[in-house]
């Protein structure tokens, strides 16, 4: 992939990840602080579907925005072929981890067949 | 009416003068600190302390050339034009990078000056860096107008045998868009300012990036492409920090941060194609 092509996708991953945290925090402020972290209110958001879908695509879009910008950091860190090989590696491998992971949680949460 | 138009002119001349002189810091003489180091010999680096003479118009490699002349010899200094068109005598002066032969004494603040040689440049001696990394950077991103020769359709032009050549042709506004990039002259300036450089070697640094956009935006150029894929790399234009230092160093008013800016909008696909807008506008007037 050029290079052109993964900035693009860094971008526009921040700019979606501003909006929909933005969302997020607006559906969090409609109740006191302490009632919406609440063991009920906590996994009522994750049952809601339209609210699941929200908190995935925070989570991925943070996920590539975020391994993507410690790349770059590696990058510039080092410059050899094996480095820069092993950070590309090393932070998909830990994007994929954490998606996964994030995935799982979300889908347990929701009750769909994982627990 | 136009009296007062004069006095108050003349008035802002005058305050302006003054404000110039304030800034001027007149002395006789000025103590330099001279950065003193041989790779070869593996000297100790350390600064040599040297007083010269100096008057308002002495610039910094006027009073390092005083140094040579009348204290010591062996001081290693590159220079060559005296008057900012070559480049050669570029230094950190007061931890800034200039040219030493455009920085008056007058300008510079405190008693005394510290010299050293550029940063992100290996140190070869002295004052003076090796400029091969520097140079194989701008070489790498292809600075001159690529694709065919500018032949034109046969009885048009003078040549040889057939062979016809024609001006390619070029609207003043067309030059406007790249002329400030092309008056860069290669003093290292930029690229020893420039953060990323300093962490990462393979970047090409303000002055290749500058470049690159330079023949990018020239109309007469017609194979981009292969330009741009040099620098869509891992350690290519996007490692850029835009910190700005490259643009306030250097000493040709050229803004290398926004060369660099300029030509990630057409690896992104937000800026027009010149040479589709030229061609568009030739065709046009053709018609007309």
């Amino acid at each position: 992939m050029r290079e052109s092509q993964i900035m693009k996708i860094h971008y526009i991953t921040g700019i979606a990840a501003l909006f929909v945290v933005a969302v997020h925090i607006m559906m969090r402020l409609i109740m006191p602080f302490g009632l919406s972290l609440g063991y009920n209110n906590v996994i009522a958001n994750y049952s809601n579907m339209p609210y699941a879908i929200l908190l995935e695509s925070i989570l991925v879009l943070i996920a590539i925005h975020g391994f993507n910008g410690l790349r770059i950091i590696l990058l510039e860190l080092r410059q050899n072929k094996h480095w820069e090989d092993a950070v590309t590696a090393g932070t998909i491998a830990g994007a994929m981890g954490i998606i996964g992971f994030g995935t799982r949680t979300i889908l347990v949460a929701n009750g769909l067949g994982m627990q | 009416m136009e009296q007062v138009k004069v006095a108050e002119q003349s008035d802002a001349k005058h305050t302006e003068k003054a404000h110039k002189q304030e800034k001027e810091t007149l002395r006789s003489s000025v103590t330099l600190r001279v950065f003193r180091a041989n790779r070869k010999t593996s000297e100790h680096a350390h600064f040599d302390t040297i007083e010269v003479p100096v008057q308002r118009w002495t610039t910094v490699l006027d009073a390092l050339l005083y140094a040579k002349s009348y204290k010591d010899s062996s001081i290693g200094i590159r220079y060559s034009c005296r008057m900012a068109s070559c480049g050669s005598c570029g230094m950190k002066i007061n931890g800034i990078p200039r040219l030493a032969c455009y920085t008056k004494v007058s300008e510079l603040s405190g008693s005394s000056i510290t010299i050293e040689p550029l940063s992100n440049f290996p140190h070869i001696r002295d004052l003076v860096t090796d400029f091969t990394q520097f140079f194989k950077h701008h070489h790498d991103v292809k600075p001159y107008i690529l694709g065919d020769d500018p032949v034109a359709p046969a009885n048009s032009g003078q040549g040889a045998e057939g062979e016809t050549y024609t001006e390619n042709i070029q609207t003043p506004e067309d030059v406007d868009k790249y002329l400030q990039f092309s008056y860069c002259i290669k003093c290292g300036l930029c690229y020893s300012a420039c953060p990323t450089v300093a962490t990462d070697t393979k970047f090409p640094g303000p002055q290749a990036l500058a470049q690159a956009y330079r023949y990018t935006a020239d109309t007469r150029d017609a194979d981009t492409k292969s330009r741009l894929n040099v620098l869509d790399d891992r350690h290519g234009i996007w490692r850029c920090h835009f910190a700005g230092s490259c643009s306030s160093v250097c000493p040709k008013g050229v803004d290398p941060a926004l060369g660099i800016q300029l030509l990630r909008g057409h690896l992104l696909g937000f800026s027009k194609n010149e040479n589709r807008v030229a061609e568009k506008k030739r065709k046009t007037l053709d018609l007309l």
